[in-house]
């Protein structure tokens, strides 16, 4: 491609959804996902009746959407979103949740979701680490990944295997949806998008609870430059945590 | 006049509770309280609100936290172990001023304990179970209507003051069967809950709203220059409490020259006790905190200034006889009969009002 053909377009930001930057370190992904989020929530037309409960954690960054917020507990948010919802049944409900949030801490409140079949949407950033708290191991590291609390690496007999949360959640039956995207190439993002779009749909058709995990760079505590991030998550992380859809229903049970 | 039957105290929460307008139950099972959920799970449902059984006393503590952003009059019940459980969630709702109702039927404890009667969760509910040095009302019902009166109290204090209430029954409170007379009481009007998470559009201003337990928040809800006068604006509140929200019962104490101070099941005990004690011509009488936080120690002091002295009859080891000491401050004599007089040395055992009187002929 000859250099002059390159056009550079930059997309505007959902303007009701995004209305201040969303932090985050530098080639952090997180905003990247509230960014998705927004332009689901607006093309959806559910920014206005949307309540979003975000985790405790980098994945807070995304509370800063021009949305009403509850910012949670660490690991409580499918709770407080199963109460909102169940109270509000005309609300649009969902969670925003780091892995270490949702599937270590919050494993309790998300299998309580998943069990009872509730009618919101849960969304997993998966860095493979602790963001936040500095780069500790979380349940989705890798065999080998080097963190401040596996400094040899992580090593399956002492620490176990990463944990595959879209794949367990496609084991429920109230669950109507579950997927693993990622948004190392502009072709994952928009897949990434599709199914977020395809999530939602399933609350707003009521038909039960739907998942969706995001992979996602992490290069302040991953010590990668963002590119070099990005390579990691082709290399390393999706060999593990497989993208795609594991279960699309219209129907529970 | 309300309808008049008879049931049993953890039955009398839901009645309560359904005066009170309550929009939705969330607990998990556990001894002595089951019939709590178990009553919410029938009559909720049919009347178009809310009922789940949660995980575990975690889940349920953080659905409230939920159910309370959103605006609701939410509540949950559990016994002694949930209730610790529920202590990180207790913070993040007092951090983020958000109303509800925790309602702890006492078992004995520590630990797995027992699952009959206690009184031993006394220092954990008035001193912040959870981290951070919250205050939480602390309503303490004697009978089964108190009970119902008070759980429609604590849902009007926790809106009145944006702050989770916590009543404190027990297992013996919770199974007698007494009769009720359930009505709605008025306690007048409360500030439109503005802040609530509803959806933008639902919101008068269209503007969003933003919910947590740290500081550094928006208007309404914060807005704070810094983490100081966040806790400065908390510390207002919580004397604004305890100023405003002090709860008690005195019976035949204006010419008492002892004084028991006892709450709960105990104090119908000593009640007991004292109508004897009077027919014997003992000048004894009763405090009853109905509010153990606040606690009424000014009325403790202004015995103390009459030259009374003090039993405090408690059925643990000794927790509420330390506010007392507090209030005394050493200018009277305290004394303490709890568990350990029980009248069988079992889970079963009980302070019974002969052993109280037995104490005041030999204080007297």
């Amino acid at each position: 491609m000859k250099r002059e053909s390159m056009v550079k377009v930059k997309i505007p930001a959902p303007a009701r959804t995004i209305i201040m930057p969303l932090p985050g370190c530098p080639g952090c992904q997180h905003p990247t996902i509230g960014r998705i989020i927004a332009e689901v929530l607006e093309e959806m037309d559910l920014d206005g009746k949307a309540i979003e409960v975000t985790g405790i954690g980098c994945n807070s960054a995304v509370a800063m959407l021009n949305v009403d917020v509850l910012l949670g507990s660490h690991g409580g948010a499918p709770d407080m979103a199963t109460a909102i919802k169940r109270l509000s049944p005309g609300a649009f409900v969902f969670t925003v949740q780091g892995d270490g949030d949702c599937i270590a801490i919050g494993a309790g409140s998300f299998i309580g979701a998943l069990t009872r079949g509730e009618m919101i949407t849960i969304i997993m950033c998966n860095n493979a680490n602790y963001g936040t708290t500095g780069g500790q191991l979380a349940p989705t590291t890798l065999i080998s990944q080097i963190t401040t609390t596996t400094p040899s690496g992580r090593d399956a007999i002492m620490e176990g295997y990463p944990v595959h949360t879209a794949e367990l959640a496609s084991t429920f039956r109230g669950v109507a949806y579950s997927a693993r995207g990622a948004l190392s190439t502009p072709a994952n993002y928009q897949r990434t998008k599709r199914y977020i779009k395809t999530a939602f749909q399933k609350q707003v058709d009521q038909v039960g609870l739907s998942f969706v995990e995001i992979l996602s760079a992490c290069p302040a505590n991953w010590h990668l430059s963002p590119v070099e991030s990005l390579r990691w998550i082709e290399e390393r992380m999706i060999p593990e945590f497989t993208l795609g859809e594991f279960k699309n229903v219209d129907l529970v049970g | 006049m309300g309808e008049r039957m008879l049931v049993q105290g953890n039955e009398a929460v839901g009645w309560g509770a359904l005066n009170a307008g309550c929009d939705g139950f969330f607990g998990y099972p556990i001894t002595p309280q089951n019939e709590i959920p178990e009553w919410f799970s029938r009559e909720l449902p049919k009347r178009g609100k809310v009922f789940v059984q949660s995980q575990s006393e975690t889940g349920a503590i953080m659905m409230l936290y939920g159910g309370a952003a959103a605006g609701f009059r939410v509540m949950t019940s559990t016994s002694s172990p949930g209730w610790g459980l529920m202590q990180e969630g207790m913070s993040h709702l007092a951090a983020a001023e958000l109303p509800c109702v925790i309602v702890l039927v006492q078992r004995g404890g520590p630990g797995q304990g027992s699952v009959r009667h206690a009184q031993m969760d006394y220092l954990c509910v008035t001193r912040s179970g959870g981290g951070g040095g919250y205050k939480n009302i602390s309503l303490a019902p004697a009978s089964v209507q108190e009970i119902h009166d008070l759980i429609q109290l604590a849902f009007y204090l926790a809106d009145k003051h944006c702050n989770p209430v916590v009543v404190l029954s027990d297992g013996i409170l919770g199974l007698i069967a007494e009769t009720l007379e359930a009505k709605t009481i008025d306690f007048g009007p409360l500030p439109e809950k503005d802040w609530a998470v509803r959806g933008r559009d639902r919101q008068r201003d269209g503007k969003r709203r933003f919910i947590h337990s740290y500081p550094s928040g928006a208007p309404p809800r914060g807005g704070y220059a810094n983490y100081v006068s966040w806790l400065e604006h908390m510390g207002k509140k919580y004397q604004e409490m305890a100023d405003s929200e002090l709860r008690y019962e005195t019976y035949h104490s204006e010419d008492a020259a002892l004084l028991l101070v006892a709450y709960g099941y105990v104090a119908r005990v000593c009640k007991e006790a004292i109508n004897t004690a009077r027919a014997e011509g003992l000048k004894v009488g009763l405090l009853r905190p109905i509010t153990l936080w606040p606690f009424p120690y000014q009325v403790i002091r202004d015995k103390v200034d009459l030259g009374c002295r003090f039993l405090v009859v408690e059925d643990s080891l000794g927790q509420m006889v330390e506010d007392v000491r507090i209030a005394v401050q050493g200018r009277a004599e305290v004394h303490f009969l709890g568990l350990l007089s029980r009248h069988l040395p079992t889970d079963g055992g009980m302070i019974l009002p002969g052993r109280v009187l037995e104490e005041i002929r030999r204080l007297s």
